[in-house]
């Protein structure tokens, strides 16, 4: 347990700097900006604690926001998905035990589950996200195509993501 | 209470949720309407430094590509500077009087080649034929005489300086008309030497020298310079002074070529005197 926490810190400056550095920059077509930093959230453990969940999640919002100049419309979508999260988990993955520390990935989950629950939870963020940006509701077609074809560029990469880290801790079987 | 608590504490993910979002969006709404400044900017330290750093590596990255942009954006500016034009302004300035014939016009013209080191010096103008401009005309400034056009291109003309071995300049003293010729030592660009001045001829240091106007090239009273020194050189009849130009041939930047309008007629008349 005390080995497993250690991960969640370095993920959670790795997607950061990631995010800020390199996929900030990043602009497909235009528009199109993978916001690949909510891996963190969706990443931690299943039965993690539920306001332990929503203030990490703050908290990353809160740094992206920083680095954005993006007022607070990052920590606002983060704290909305975190909090959809454990419903989300019970929809799609309602026949996990209650004891376990594993994170969500394509052993615990299944693949189907896992790129269910992941696309669902990246759609309320972006939606939230791309909204809260806009801050108005004319455009709102506009907003969804976008947030739409966001999301799935975003899920590409974190589903990339899940497969790494899935990787990296097959061979230490924490 | 007891049960407000236990409510809390039973649903308090939602509670946190909500006050959490609550924050988010508060802060949102205030900053967008009221653009505070608050921490959650870019500019802070921490981010900026990062932010900094980053441009940094980038704009090392990039040096060669930004090089290349600043030298195209030299080059264009380069090529928007009025001295990458040839000046097509064929405009003419003459004065227009109903009793006066005009007799001289101008051609303004910007110095783009000049020497004073040389012992015959060259000064190469933006005008030329396309400007109306023709050889032996005369170049003057405010100051006084600067030379004559000896060749002319269509867009260009080059004028022998007053700095030269060929160049004998007719003069007179202001004060009291006395004639004399003026021309170059080839030693100090700021001084000239007036000779065959009369002996009887009263100087004194400060006289006013300028252009006869006989001949086709000056108009009269063309200032040129002061009397700074003179003397009767050995074997003479005349006396030599040497004059201090008031034209700084150094800083030459704009001239006057003048046109002589009944150049022609004059010379034409003054061949067929001397033929016969």
């Amino acid at each position: 347990m005390q080995r497993l926490n250690l991960k969640y810190p370095f993920i959670f400056i790795l997607l950061v700097l990631l995010q800020v550095l390199v996929f900030n920059n990043v602009y497909l077509g235009g528009y199109l900006n993978p916001q690949i930093y909510v891996f963190f959230i969706l990443v931690m453990p299943v039965f993690i604690t539920g306001y332990i969940l929503l203030l990490l999640a703050f908290a990353l919002g809160l740094v992206m926001d920083v680095f954005s100049d993006s007022l607070a419309i990052h920590t606002f979508a983060c704290v909305l998905m975190a909090f959809f999260r454990p419903a989300v988990i019970r929809l799609f993955a309602g026949n996990l035990e209650q004891e376990t520390t594993e994170s969500p990935s394509f052993r615990s989950f299944g693949a189907f589950s896992l790129i269910m629950y992941s696309f669902v939870l990246i759609l309320i963020h972006h939606l939230s996200l791309f909204m809260m940006e806009l801050f108005r509701f004319d455009e709102f077609v506009q907003t969804f195509k976008r947030t739409l074809l966001s999301t799935s560029l975003t899920l590409v990469f974190i589903m990339l993501a899940f497969a790494l880290v899935e990787r990296s801790s097959d061979g230490k079987r924490y | 209470m007891q049960n407000l608590f236990k409510f809390i504490h039973r649903y308090h993910f939602f509670f946190l949720f909500l006050v959490l979002a609550t924050v988010a969006l508060a802060l949102t709404i205030s900053r967008q309407q009221y653009h505070q400044s608050f921490f959650l900017h870019s500019a802070n330290r921490f981010s900026a430094g990062l932010y900094e750093t980053m441009a940094n590596i980038r704009s090392y990255m990039s040096l060669k590509e930004q090089n290349r942009k600043l030298m195209e954006e030299y080059a264009s500016l380069l090529g928007d500077q009025d001295e990458s034009h040839l000046n097509r302004d064929t405009l003419v300035h003459e004065s227009v009087d109903e009793n006066w014939q005009t007799r001289y016009t101008y051609i303004h013209a910007e110095v783009i080649n000049n020497s004073v080191i040389r012992r015959n010096n060259y000064i190469t103008l933006n005008k030329g034929s396309l400007h109306g401009v023709e050889p032996d005309m005369g170049l003057i400034t405010t100051e006084g005489v600067a030379g004559i056009v000896i060749n002319v291109s269509r867009n260009f003309s080059v004028a022998m300086s007053l700095l030269h071995s060929d160049m004998l300049v007719s003069t007179k003293i202001s004060k009291n008309n006395q004639l004399g010729t003026l021309s170059w030592d080839g030693i100090n660009y700021r001084r000239a030497v007036m000779t065959y001045i009369p002996p009887h001829v009263e100087l004194s240091e400060g006289d006013s020298i300028v252009t006869s106007g006989f001949s086709t090239v000056f108009p009269e009273n063309v200032f040129i310079g002061t009397i700074k020194d003179w003397g009767v050189r050995r074997g003479d009849n005349f006396i030599s002074a040497g004059i201090d130009l008031a034209l700084d041939f150094n800083k030459l930047n704009y001239v006057y070529i003048v046109q002589n309008l009944f150049k022609d007629e004059q010379e034409e008349l003054e061949s067929l005197t001397h033929t016969e």
